[in-house]
């Protein structure tokens, strides 16, 4: 019997081959945008979090202020190279301290100009945030103390000289003559969306006169070795600092020492809520498509009211008209539903590719969006379907 | 039901039927007191003007209308409490229909619109095909089975609905106006299809019409005026084709 239901039901749509298609087109884009948006959001997730992994859980980051809305931390004091010393010397089981400050400059070489993004920074940097060089030296003791020597990124190097090994040659960093002393091995685009090999990384004493103008430090990166629990190394550090900033007790920090899963929570957060947020747009998409799919289904039955009639006299119970008109509903939304999950991987799979970020199916959501639509055949095909079943099969005989 | 009571009491037996349309000063009377009797086997033609109690009388005995009082009995059993599924019960096993408009699926062969009555019935596939492809043979479209409706004249469309009417071995067939569509020609081959059905088969035909030559296939006339049957007797006319 439910054969036979699903063959009229299939004769019905293909009878009406295009009004069908738009029919379903409300759900088919609904499905869609549910779809992409979902798996375009899965993969921006994944990035971020395989790029947070990829950096270390035995990282700490040190920045003056608090992190969250409200909380200024332009008016928290900056770090001083004191600071790093005593990190330095009275916390154990560190790897790396590299204190870290960051500006933007242009930099020029032989007819070439770049803007691009200078760190000023010890060799601890390259240590805690792994990065190796391709060619080239880290810096030496006489450059740590302030002498110019600057480490090139991939991209600035390609931007600046090419094919040219840039090892060697002498760029201006903001009226700096810098010779460069190394060269970056490529790391690619970071979780957010940019470079990291447009950048210039050199001596933090040098950046610190000649770029920011300061003897401060904006930020301070350390490494726990492994093994070393980076709570304990935390609530060291954060005791530290405190004694050292003399904060009362009682009162709140104006620092913050975060680890990379807090940093990835935090980020996962943003992408998860975003996703969240275009899903309930499509969503509403999906609801409309629904009512389309209503009006056709009571247009449909008004069509076919002799029909109905003729199924009534002949033997059809009420039962049967109203399944009848209901798998034709199902069946419809349910098309659109598979042609929505098909054409959403689609654009998803286009999107993903445009954006650099891994394609992440998650079976849930197709689930879930494939049994959305066929809900949504049954609660917009029921009212049109109860209409039928429920016609005089007299009037209806007599319609025209 | 016992077998004895079956045999006992008229196939179709109305006890003061009336049908009323509307309420109150608009109220239109369309059967007032009718008593009926048809037994099995007979063929029976129903005349009247328009607006005469007719077409409610042929509702009423398919199951597709209510009486507003009185009862309708079938088989002696009365339906006066029946459940509109009990109703479609009724018309599902007892009876067959045949329209003036043919009223067939559009875009659907013959056959499967033969079958359509057995599909409702849960017979299984095979088996509704050979009852269809009979039920064709028998009303003479052997060979036309997978014609669509569009692709069929009037009199074969009205064939294709007898073999749906008949397809599920009815005790009754109603015919409303079965030949209002169609040519003299025609109109004379679907009678004497009908005829033999009552004769050869015994299947009980109850026919509406307004022309007295096609009426004069029945054996028994019944005329109804204003909601009454107002004469009922043996058809002594003949039908038109013999001479």
């Amino acid at each position: 019997m439910f054969l036979e239901t699903s063959k009229l039901a299939w004769r019905a749509i293909r009878r009406n081959l295009l009004r069908s298609f738009l029919t379903i087109l409300g759900v088919v884009i609904g499905v869609a945008a549910v779809i992409a948006m979902v798996t375009i959001g899965n993969g921006t997730t994944a990035q971020v979090q395989s790029e947070l992994s990829r950096l270390g859980t035995n990282t700490l980051f040190v920045r003056p202020g608090q992190w969250g809305p409200g909380r200024a931390s332009a008016e928290a004091k900056r770090f001083e190279d004191r600071d790093v010393e005593a990190m330095r010397n009275q916390v154990s089981g560190l790897r790396a301290v590299a204190p870290l400050n960051r500006g933007t400059a242009t930099v020029i070489a032989g007819g070439a100009n770049r803007s691009t993004s200078v760190i000023g920074t010890t060799n601890d940097y390259m240590i805690a945030q792994d990065w190796d060089l391709s060619s080239g030296r880290n810096f030496v003791p006489a450059e740590e103390r302030g002498q110019a020597a600057c480490i090139i990124g991939q991209t600035v190097s390609r931007e600046l000289f090419g094919a040219i090994d840039p090892v060697g040659q002498t760029i201006r960093v903001s009226n700096i003559s810098c010779p460069v002393i190394g060269l970056l091995q490529a790391k690619g685009q970071s979780g957010m969306g940019d470079d990291q090999d447009d950048t210039i990384i050199m001596p933090l004493k040098l950046h610190q006169r000649r770029i920011g103008g300061t003897n401060t430090i904006s930020s301070i990166i350390l490494s726990a070795q492994d093994g070393v629990p980076t709570a304990k190394v935390q609530s060291d550090v954060e005791s530290l600092l405190r004694e050292r900033r003399r904060i009362a007790i009682g009162r709140d920090d104006d620092f913050s020492v975060s680890d990379m899963s807090q940093m990835a929570a935090a980020m996962t957060g943003t992408t998860t809520l975003l996703t969240g947020l275009l899903g309930a747009v499509a969503a509403v998409s999906l609801l409309v498509g629904g009512i389309g799919i209503m009006n056709i289904m009571l247009v449909s039955v008004t069509e076919r009211t002799r029909e109905i009639g003729i199924r009534l006299a002949i033997g059809a119970l009420e039962k049967q008209v109203l399944t009848q008109f209901l798998v034709e509903a199902v069946m419809l939304s349910v098309f659109g539903g598979v042609t929505g999950i098909m054409v959403g991987l689609a654009l998803a799979y286009g999107a993903v590719g445009f954006l650099g970020v891994p394609f992440v199916t998650s079976p849930s959501i197709i689930i879930v969006a494939f049994a959305f639509s066929a809900i949504i055949g049954v609660v917009f095909g029921y009212f049109p379907a109860r209409r039928a079943a429920q016609l005089n099969p007299i009037d209806a005989l007599r319609h025209e | 039901m016992a077998d004895r009571e079956m045999t006992q009491a008229p196939l179709i037996e109305f006890r003061q039927v009336s049908k009323f349309y509307g309420r109150g000063e608009a109220t239109i009377r369309a059967l007032d007191h009718v008593d009926l009797q048809i037994a099995a086997g007979e063929f029976v033609s129903i005349m009247g003007p328009s607006g005469s109690g007719k077409s409610t009388t042929m509702n009423i005995i398919g199951g597709l209308d209510v009486p507003s009082s009185g009862d309708y009995l079938f088989q002696g059993i009365s339906t006066s409490d029946f459940s509109r599924t009990q109703l479609t019960m009724l018309r599902r096993h007892m009876l067959g229909f045949v329209f003036q408009g043919f009223n067939l699926l559009a875009r659907t062969s013959a056959v499967e619109n033969v079958e359509l009555p057995l599909v409702y019935r849960g017979v299984p596939a095979a088996a509704r095909r050979t009852l269809a492809l009979q039920a064709l043979e028998q009303v003479g479209l052997k060979g036309r089975e997978g014609h669509t409706t569009q692709e069929l004249s009037g009199g074969q469309q009205q064939r294709v609905a007898i073999a749906r009417a008949i397809v599920t071995s009815p005790a009754v067939l109603l015919a409303d106006e079965p030949t209002g569509n169609l040519d003299t020609k025609t109109s004379r081959e679907i009678m004497e299809l009908i005829s033999r059905l009552n004769s050869e088969h015994g299947i009980t035909v109850i026919m509406v019409t307004h022309e007295e030559g096609i009426a004069a296939y029945g054996k028994r006339l019944l005329r109804f005026i204003d909601g009454r049957l107002a004469s009922d007797h043996a058809h002594v006319k003949e039908p038109d084709h013999v001479s």
